[in-house]
């Protein structure tokens, strides 16, 4: 068990490190091709990165510790949840750990980071990113964990393993009513919690508007090269995740090289067939204004409350 | 041997002798021997709730010391809970006290307030043995009055620590006559005031009457753990006390309205109804929401503090809620973890609350401010205090590497599974509660963000800032031992396993095993779920030495790092007049919850005289009152004031007016008589 396991688990950090930023290039690409663009290529991403990392490491006067270590941190929640979360195997030496809130929690970690280094630059646009990010956040996270609990009634655990495993033994538990729409509310979290639109726009550089991009504005070289990448992974995880939850086909329960290899190839092309469909839904949306994202978050709370109450209600006559 | 006798005996004896410090010592060696005894004592208590916690029980009745009643005392595993966090605290925050009321003669450092100070940490660790009713609201009157007297201590300097003296002692008056009435009647049914005669006859009496000295009892528990609405004392008391002595009460104090609901609900009691269990998870709810959202629009840091303590009870009251909740529909274990949750989030709460209190005292002794948007820049100036207050942070936030986190995370867990209860009411109330628990979740990291970026953060903002400067060794070593605390905590939860559990089954929940799995694991027996806190550390250590080790392998010139001048979009480096404030930083979230929060602001044009077109002035003002204060006590006290008023007329000064009354008075009594009471 171990080494597969084991193999599970680094090709899972591996995969989500060197792919983050290649499913960025070929979102872009998607919306590219869409608005008639010929689009910059796939590999993008990755040549931006190269070139960041090549620049020398700029440290702003005035800012501390907070500003200099919140990328690295970024990075490591991600890298610590791409570890946790069943992508490639439910049975990994770590899968006993894999807990839903522990990695909800982990990647709010992420977000404090880089809202601590926001206001740490001093700057007004550093601070109006920070507030934006942290309100958004907090809106969030009720959304999240109603909808974790959700998840966590049908296999009696918040262990994402179990859940997965669970889902892909009994199919019919992802149609059920609860099923729907707690994924229907966790997609509209993962929107929010990885800057996407409508909530944010990740391409946007006009001041007022922007929420992610205003808190690492102050960013430049090596340690821009660590925040995009960050930010990379954490859509690529987060998509991968609600492939995991809502579409666990593919995935290896059991420790064989071949169950692997299909799971790997299954992992790319869930999350790729993903991306695809959020660059083309982003190709018709609009930003909303700030002030109407607690809207469209209260919705989705109100479809994870009804999953949770819907399962009772349904699994109680 | 048994420890808790001669412990308890050398905690009474240390408090003497710091009360006697207190009052005869000269002003230059003042403070360290009253920190000396006070920190003695709150050791000792801690020696002895440690003892019980190991499962030693121990008891006493003392019939001469307290004319009618006499005193009786009874140490049982829950109590030693309790006994333990208040020693802990005191002894932590009497060394920070030392540095803190430094050798000054007035104000914290005055006779009387050092005399009382460990006075007030001997009842926090009395408290909890006291073993019959009478004992119980002795010992809570004087715990109440020393830290009255605390709160007041520095009420020469500023007028409005006489206000919050004045509403903290009547506040805690009403709570004392709940108290008083609620558990006379149970006395009175029970047929005897020890809790042991409590306990005997609780089960021989009606519905009814017990769900009234529930009801009233746990109001009064309530309002000194800050539940909403009786919490309008807490942001006032704890703010304008000194800083040790808001660690004290917001860390040990508020804990003991959790004992009381705990020890009178499920061990005197032995639990009820589920309604009396739903309201308390009411209760607990509103407080957590409310109490979050209150301190996100706070800008003085130690009012923010006391917010967040109204939130940390709250969740702590959800706790204990869904335990009364599981025990009523008979899930043994299930109550079991949900009140283990509960009270380790009450320990962690005690550890970064307190830390959090002594770090802003610092701030304020080096700055004279606690208006955040006037501090900034204090990581360069106090680099320790500011390391202090992001670790006490990172435990309130409830985010992974914390302390916060495990208790958060146990309390999920414990509502998550607690689905298998049948009812429609919890189907509908713990999906709410796992929201509320989320939502005052995410706000704490709001607020916390903001406590932390804009007070330590950027630039100062004022000329006091600028001037800030560490805090004397004393001070640190106290915030040290409350660090050392957080992050044993954080780190090794599981050590506290066994003594939670019979904690718990001393309160008649034995589930037992709720937590387990040794020190570095947190596993639970009953559902299957698993945190291992050391391993998450140190995945996030080893990821964190990568992700910033591996940009400068890969970086082809290896450089060192440059400084240069902010960016700021073109604007080059900008003024400290331009960073966000905590006002600007919380003004989203405001708007969010405009109606809940229901600001008030003001507008002010003024034109120039010749001209209605042009403005000379434009004065705007905008301010976020408690709401429920404004809404329900301002009412309240109009209306007691108009009646003092209305009362007033029947005084009118005549001697014939006041001998009418004595004689129409007379007549009435004789009537009522005669016609037959």
């Amino acid at each position: 068990m171990s080494g597969t396991g084991l193999t599970a688990v680094a090709a899972q950090i591996v995969v989500v490190i060197s792919g983050a930023p290649l499913l960025a290039g070929w979102m872009r690409q998607v919306r590219a091709r869409m608005e008639g663009r010929a689009g910059a290529g796939v590999l993008q991403p990755w040549r931006d990165t190269r070139k960041l990392l090549r620049k020398e490491p700029i440290t702003p006067i005035g800012t501390g510790p907070a500003f200099r270590t919140a990328p690295a941190l970024l990075v490591a929640t991600t890298a610590v949840v791409a570890a946790l979360v069943p992508l490639l195997s439910t049975t990994t030496p770590v899968s006993a750990h894999a807990d839903l809130i522990l990695v909800v929690a982990l990647l709010a970690l992420g977000t404090v980071a880089l809202a601590l280094a926001g206001l740490d630059s001093g700057t007004a646009f550093g601070g109006m990113g920070a507030s934006r990010e942290m309100t958004v956040a907090a809106l969030v996270e009720p959304t999240i964990l109603v909808a974790v609990f959700a998840f966590s009634i049908p296999a009696g655990s918040t262990n994402l393993a179990a859940i997965v495993a669970g889902a892909v033994r009994e199919p019919s538990r992802l149609a059920s009513p609860a099923g729907l729409l707690a994924t229907a509310a966790l997609a509209v979290a993962v929107l929010a919690e990885t800057g996407r639109i409508p909530v944010d726009n990740p391409a946007t550089h006009l001041e007022l508007t922007m929420v992610h991009e205003a808190m690492v504005l102050e960013y430049s070289g090596p340690d821009l090269a660590l925040v995009e990448l960050g930010a990379q992974m954490r859509l690529t995880v987060l998509l991968g995740l609600l492939a995991s939850l809502f579409a666990p086909w593919g995935i290896a329960t059991d420790a064989s090289w071949p169950a692997l290899a299909v799971a790997l190839a299954a992992f790319v092309v869930k999350v790729a067939v993903l991306g695809a469909v959020l660059a083309a839904a982003e190709v018709f949306w609009a930003k909303v204004r700030l002030f109407r994202v607690p809207e469209l978050l209260a919705g989705s709370f109100l479809l994870a409350l009804l999953a949770v109450t819907s399962s009772y209600f349904l699994s109680g006559e | 041997m048994n420890v808790i006798g001669p412990a308890l005996g050398a905690a009474s004896a240390l408090a003497g002798a710091g009360v006697a410090a207190g009052m005869l010592v000269p002003a230059w060696g003042r403070s360290a021997a009253v920190g000396a005894c006070t920190a003695g004592t709150g050791g000792a208590g801690l020696v002895a709730g440690v003892a019980a916690l190991g499962g030693a029980r121990w008891s006493i009745g003392l019939p001469g010391l307290l004319p009618l009643a006499g005193v009786r005392l009874a140490v049982d595993p829950l109590s030693g809970l309790f006994m333990a966090v208040a020693g802990a605290v005191a002894a932590a925050v009497a060394v920070y006290g030392i540095g803190y009321t430094g050798r000054g003669a007035h104000g914290a450092s005055s006779r009387g307030a050092q005399a009382v100070l460990p006075l007030f940490a001997l009842t926090l660790v009395l408290v909890p043995a006291a073993a019959s009713v009478s004992t119980f609201l002795v010992l809570w009157e004087v715990m109440a009055l020393a830290s009255l007297l605390l709160v007041l201590s520095e009420h020469r300097e500023r007028a409005e620590v006489r206000r919050a003296g004045l509403w903290y002692a009547v506040m805690t008056h009403l709570g004392l006559v709940l108290l008083l009435a609620g558990l006379a009647l149970f006395a009175a049914r029970a047929g005897g005031q020890s809790f042991a005669a409590l306990r005997a006859g609780a089960a021989g009496m009606s519905a009814w009457i017990r769900a009234v000295v529930f009801v009233t009892v746990a109001a009064g528990f309530a309002s000194k753990a800050g539940g909403v609405p009786l919490h309008a004392w807490l942001p006032r008391a704890h703010p304008e006390a000194p800083s040790h002595v808001s660690a004290l009460m917001s860390a040990a104090m508020v804990n003991l309205g959790i004992y009381g609901i705990v020890r009178v609900g499920f061990d005197l009691l032995g639990g009820g109804p589920m309604w009396w269990w739903l309201g308390l998870i009411a209760v607990g709810a509103v407080s957590a929401v409310y109490g979050i959202l209150q301190a996100a629009m706070a800008s003085d840091l130690k009012r923010l503090l006391a917010y967040s303590t109204s939130e940390n009870m709250g969740l702590v009251l959800v706790g204990v809620g869904a335990a009364g909740l599981f025990a009523a529909s008979g899930n043994g274990p299930l109550a079991a973890l949900a009140l283990v949750a509960a009270l380790l989030h009450m320990i962690n709460h005690a550890a970064f609350k307190a830390l959090l209190f002594c770090a802003a005292g610092s701030v304020l002794r080096a700055t004279g401010l606690r208006d955040l948007d006037r501090l900034g820049g204090l990581r360069q100036r106090m680099p320790v205090t500011a390391g202090l207050f992001a670790l006490g942070a990172l435990g309130a936030v409830a985010l992974p590497p914390g302390n916060g986190f495990i208790s958060e995370w146990l309390l999920l867990q414990s509502l998550i599974h607690g689905l298998v209860v049948p009812g429609v009411a919890t189907a509908i109330v713990l999906p709410l509660a796992v929201a509320v628990i989320a939502l005052s979740a995410g706000l704490a990291a709001a607020v916390f963000v903001k406590a932390l970026g804009v007070g330590f953060s950027a630039r100062p903002r004022s000329k006091q800032a600028e001037r800030a400067a560490e805090s004397p060794p004393a001070m640190l070593a106290g915030m040290g031992l409350l660090a050392a605390c957080c992050a044993g905590l954080a780190l090794v939860p599981g050590v506290l396993g066994s003594g939670l559990d019979r904690a718990a089954s001393a309160a008649g929940l034995t589930g037992a095993k709720a937590l387990s799995g040794g020190g570095l694991q947190v596993r639970l027996q009953q559902v299957p779920a698993s945190l291992a806190p050391l391993w998450v550390v140190i995945a996030l250590t080893a990821a964190l030495a990568v992700a910033a080790g591996l940009p400068r392998l890969i970086g082809r010139r290896r450089r060192r790092r440059k400084n240069a001048r902010l960016w700021d979009c073109g604007g080059g480096a900008p003024t400290p007049r331009m960073a966000y404030t905590a006002t600007s930083f919380a003004e989203p979230l405001q708007r969010v919850f405009d109606d809940v929060l229901a600001p008030e602001q003001d507008v002010n044009v003024t034109p120039v005289r010749e001209s209605a077109y042009l403005v000379e002035r434009v004065r705007y003002q905008r301010r976020v009152p408690d709401r429920i204060e404004h809404r329900l006590y301002e009412p309240m006290l109009a209306a007691l004031a108009r009646l003092g008023g209305a009362a007033r007329r029947l005084a009118g000064g005549s001697v014939h007016l006041y001998l009418g009354y004595g004689f129409f008075g007379l007549v009435a009594l004789l009537l009522v008589l005669a016609v037959g009471w």
